[in-house]
């Protein structure tokens, strides 16, 4: 369906280090920014996952008030377009009287971070031991290996939640907990695909030419894996997201004070009779950010990775 | 054949139950915080013996892998230690709550199940569609949703707003329902109880959509890319040339072979709904487990954490085991 | 064309189009054909010329975009064209039967191979009786399983007790094809099409296969329209020859005629390019060039650009089909004389 297909892996089979490969990477991101053309849902998306980035870095020039403190004076004022709003407050204030897209804009930095970090480390712990097992199966293989399978068996939010039960609160808690079980999907994928490329002509070809078989990995078998890391890692840090949003909202996950979108609607659900706007806003700016990432996320795939196929 | 098979399964699946078992009795035991305090409240005024009472009462005093061994010897009868706080044996505690769970969970899952099916099936019969269209946007929705939040916007909706349906607890307390096994419905239908049995209909509906739209929106999908792929196949066009009607072609041979992605994927969702089920449990105000894991981890009550952690995680393990019992009935070229 | 009395199906004007991206890809156009009652006909051809379009277009099979927008597919007078769905579900496979190409994919890998073969027999009613739900209709499947037993034993699939419960993934190549002939046999239908029965087969197997269902033409009178880009199976096979091109047919007669003195110079290419036990590889000549695009046909004869006869008046208009011999047609305005003909010796026809 796509007029120029993207490359297709049996090309970068024959193409021998990262820098050929980084040349033509440099030559098909006209090809890329084409098919992003094409995909217009991705494009969409992955301008508004930048805007968001924009305004998280952004906050404090972008912004009046102050998000931790505010005046109870001005507690509950209802959005600008309502009886009783204000544009000084356009999405109303809290119980505290904080401005209520104030706290949105700097919460997009806690749910960024990390979504960022989270996926970041689970890519760099997951692919390295996934490539490692993969390669060189052996004693390190079985043991990892049982360890994910234990891991496996517990559900996510569920470990995360008894994770951060036990450790306490805190941003840093939050995400390592949400790694500690992250890496392993990453892990699964490098090493199966692993398994897979390794076995086939031009790794063959490379011991034959005397490679060593740690620059095999990273030079040879690696880029021809990278681009289904890419996606799942792109996929994966809507649902970080979505986990980290949760545990705030248990009260598991970031401190109070802190916004973070998680707590906020935690928060607006005890005046949801009298102010519905203090959940309802920060729940839809998570909503947008995780709906756009997920819809980056499904068109890298179908960009980078039509092969690949990942649910849920 | 198939039983020896089924058995391996059921058997490799025990060593994961151990491990599960083992890594949250560490967990436990290597945070910090002492468990005698959390018993007493940090209330101080309480004598040294009565402190050494206690601590030899939860084997606190012996050594870990001791304590381990002794877990792991109560665990298989069925007895996973009292709660700090309650003072009650956790078996007794979870059992209480698991019937309020179970049956919002399978509510859920019916409903996911309910609208996953048409929504899938019609999408790809009909893609590009409209109604394809339509569908896989609302999809995207369903999986890039929060559930807490979904749950509290049903409820300014049809709560707060339209007064149509509760958003609290199980049950009206008028109902009058005598309670026998803990499943509202059924004790509701076996007692006769018709106004109880609508109040507890009426009050699984948010909590179950809120649960199980998620899980719709993930099933959807996969009944559509599948049945897509499928629809194209040669074994379609056989089935057509046998002069079977349409709806015959899609509902019986394209939808059973359709089943085999469905089921895995709906094993692995399982796990995304008892993860929920804390969440949607804590917004409705739901008397069931995950709610009291959610207080218990405040009040620091860790046996009735740890005790209700491993319920999850052996219900999860379950639960992909019957998938994969299930798999060898759908898929006839299994081989494990 | 040939014999009109007893005509079991005629095919007017057919014209079945694709719309792509590129255009219209027009698979078929305005192709008539005549089977009588009994005949054994193939349409022979390179792949994408149309021919199996032919035959899902006769039981309105094509997979969508495909559809037909012109012509007639009388079948014993009635046009299947005009008959509502449930008209034309009742003619397939009770009066219409089809096999396909690939068994192993065309048999549903979740039903055991029996059960298969069953379903047409119910779908057609043809053990008489109340349509009783699973599992109230003992009396019925039992009758109905001794039928397929029989239609199994008949195409020579051996204890098909043993085979009537198994899975078709448990089925050899040759077992999956005699499974689906049974599966199309079974109701007892007056036609037979068979897409490519014996490509994905091994060569032995083959010619059991093209045994079986000539065994079929005789014993049941069924008749068989065969679609198959091997020359020497039609030739084998066959008793009328319908040589396709780019959508057209090219050529058709009895097939001793079309194989002996073939006309038009496609026909003879593709038998001058089928490599024969005993030849040397450079005698095998190649058809030059490629099958054209379909979208943007030339205006006159589709094979001119790849022809070595074509001369300009080639190129310039649609090509009639021209009578040259009695019951023989052929879409060339230079048949090949093939008595004149230096380079063309008969020896080269091997049949297998």
């Amino acid at each position: 369906m796509d007029i120029t297909p993207p490359i297709t892996k049996p090309t970068l089979s024959l193409i021998h280090s990262w820098r050929i490969r980084l040349k033509l990477w440099k030559r098909s991101a006209k090809e890329f920014l084409y098919d992003l053309l094409i995909h217009p849902t991705a494009l969409i998306g992955s301008i508004i996952v930048i805007l968001y980035i924009l305004a998280a870095i952004l906050a404090p020039q972008i912004t009046v008030h102050n998000p931790e403190n505010g005046n109870l004076r001005n507690r509950f004022t209802p959005p600008a377009w309502e009886k009783d709003g204000t544009w000084e407050f356009p999405l109303g204030t809290d119980a505290q009287g904080r401005d209520l897209l104030t706290r949105i804009l700097f919460g997009s930095r806690i749910s960024l971070i990390v979504g960022g970090v989270a996926v970041g480390i689970s890519i760099l712990i997951g692919s390295t031991l996934g490539a490692l097992t993969g390669y060189y199966r052996g004693k390190l293989d079985s043991i990892v290996s049982r360890f994910a399978d234990l891991l496996l068996a517990f559900p996510f939010l569920i470990f995360a939640i008894g994770v951060m039960a036990f450790i306490g609160p805190g941003i840093t808690n939050l995400i390592m907990a949400l790694i500690f079980k992250g890496w392993v999907e990453f892990f699964r994928l490098v090493r199966g695909e692993m398994m897979s490329e390794k076995s086939k002509e031009y790794v063959e070809a490379a011991k034959a030419n005397g490679m060593g078989s740690l620059s095999i990995i990273v030079k040879e078998i690696l880029p021809n894996i990278i681009n289904s890391v890419f996606v799942l890692g792109t996929l994966r840090i809507g649902d970080m997201i979505i986990m980290e949003a949760s545990l705030s909202f248990l009260g598991l996950g970031i401190p109070p004070h802190i916004p973070a979108w998680g707590s906020m609607i935690a928060s607006g659900r005890d005046y949801m009779l009298v102010a519905w706007w203090v959940s309802t806003f920060p729940g839809i700016a998570l909503l947008i950010l995780v709906l756009a990432i997920n819809i980056t996320g499904e068109g890298l795939r179908d960009i980078l990775d039509p092969r690949l196929k990942l649910e849920g | 054949m198939k039983a020896t098979k089924i058995l391996e399964r059921v058997l490799a699946a025990l060593p994961i139950m151990l491990g599960v078992a083992i890594t949250v009795f560490l967990f436990m035991r290597l945070t910090p915080g002492d468990p005698v305090d959390i018993m007493m409240g940090r209330g101080g005024a309480v004598s040294e013996g009565e402190i050494e009472k206690l601590r030899s009462e939860f084997n606190l005093d012996k050594p870990l892998y001791t304590q381990l061994g002794i877990y792991l010897k109560d665990a298989i009868h069925g007895n996973l230690g009292y709660s700090y706080i309650q003072k009650y044996p956790v078996t007794t505690l979870i059992i209480e709550r698991l019937p309020a769970t179970i049956e919002l969970a399978i509510a859920a899952l019916i409903i996911s199940l309910v609208i996953a099916f048409p929504i899938g099936i019609a999408s790809a019969v009909w893609q590009n569609s409209l109604l394809d269209r339509l569908s896989m946007a609302g999809s995207f929705l369903g999986i890039s949703m929060p559930s807490f939040w979904f749950g509290i916007i049903l409820i300014l909706l049809f709560g707060v707003q339209l007064h149509i349906l509760p958003v609290q607890g199980r049950i009206d307390f008028d109902a009058h329902l005598s309670i026998k096994t803990g499943f509202y419905i059924w004790d509701s239908i076996i007692t006769g109880n018709h106004v109880a049995l609508i109040s507890t209909i009426k009050h699984l509906i948010l909590p179950g959509i809120t649960l199980g739209a998620a899980e719709a929106a993930v099933i959807a999908r996969v009944i559509r890319s599948s049945m897509l792929e499928i629809l194209r196949s040669d074994y379609i066009v056989l089935a057509r040339s046998k002069g079977a009607s349409e709806w015959r072609v899609i509902l019986k041979h394209a939808l059973r072979n359709a089943l085999i992605p469905t089921v895995t994927i709906i094993g692995l969702q399982v796990g995304v709904l008892l993860g929920g089920n804390m969440i949607v449990e804590t917004v409705f105000s739901w008397p069931g487990l995950g709610r009291m894991v959610v207080s218990a981890i405040f009040a620091r009550d860790f046996p009735l954490v740890q005790g209700a952690v491993m319920v999850y995680a052996f219900t999860f393990v379950m639960a992909n085991l019957i998938v994969d019992i299930l798999y060898t009935y759908l898929n006839p070229k299994i081989t494990f | 064309m040939i014999n009109t009395n007893n005509t079991l199906l005629e095919i007017r004007n057919l014209s079945v189009t694709y719309p792509t991206r590129r255009g219209e890809v027009k698979a078929v156009e305005n192709l008539s054909l005549t089977v009588p009652a009994g005949g054994r006909l193939c349409l022979v051809g390179e792949s994408g010329c149309g021919k199996s379009t032919v035959l899902h277009a006769i039981l309105r099979l094509l997979r969508p975009p495909g559809r037909i927008t012109n012509g007639e597919l009388l079948f014993r007078g009635r046009d299947l064209r005009k008959l509502r769905a449930k008209e034309i579900q009742g003619v397939r496979g009770k009066e219409i039967s089809m096999i396909f190409q690939d068994p192993l994919t065309t048999l549903n890998p979740v039903f055991p191979v029996g059960e298969q073969i069953r379903e047409s027999l119910r779908l057609h009613q043809i053990i008489p009786g109340l349509s009783l739900p699973w599992p109230l209709d003992i009396i019925r499947r039992k009758q109905e399983k001794e039928i397929v037993l029989k239609a199994m034993q008949e195409v020579g699939i051996p204890s098909p007790m043993d085979r009537y419960s198994i899975y078709p993934h448990q089925f050899s190549g040759g077992m999956q094809q005699r499974a689906l002939i049974a599966l199309a046999l079974v109701c007892g239908p007056a036609l037979l099409l068979a897409d490519e029965p014996t490509t994905s087969l091994d060569v032995t197997i083959q010619a059991q296969i093209l045994d079986l269902m000539l065994k079929i033409n005789q014993d049941h009178n069924t008749t068989i329209v065969m679609v198959t880009h091997d020359l020497g199976v039609a030739a084998e096979f066959c008793d009328t020859i319908a040589v396709m091109y780019a959508g057209r047919i090219v050529e058709i007669g009895p097939a001793e005629t079309i194989v002996i003195h073939p006309h038009h110079p496609y026909t003879r290419g593709l038998l001058t390019c089928r490599p024969h036990i005993g030849e040397k590889a450079q005698q095998v000549k190649p058809i030059e060039g490629n099958v054209p695009d379909l979208t943007h046909l030339p205006p006159g004869c589709a094979f001119a650009p790849r022809c070595p006869l074509a001369q300009t008046v080639c190129e310039q208009g649609p090509v009639p089909l021209i009578q040259v011999e009695k019951n023989v047609l052929t879409r060339c305005l230079q048949p090949v004389d093939n008595r004149r003909d230096p380079s063309w010796t008969w020896d080269q026809i091997v049949r297998i």
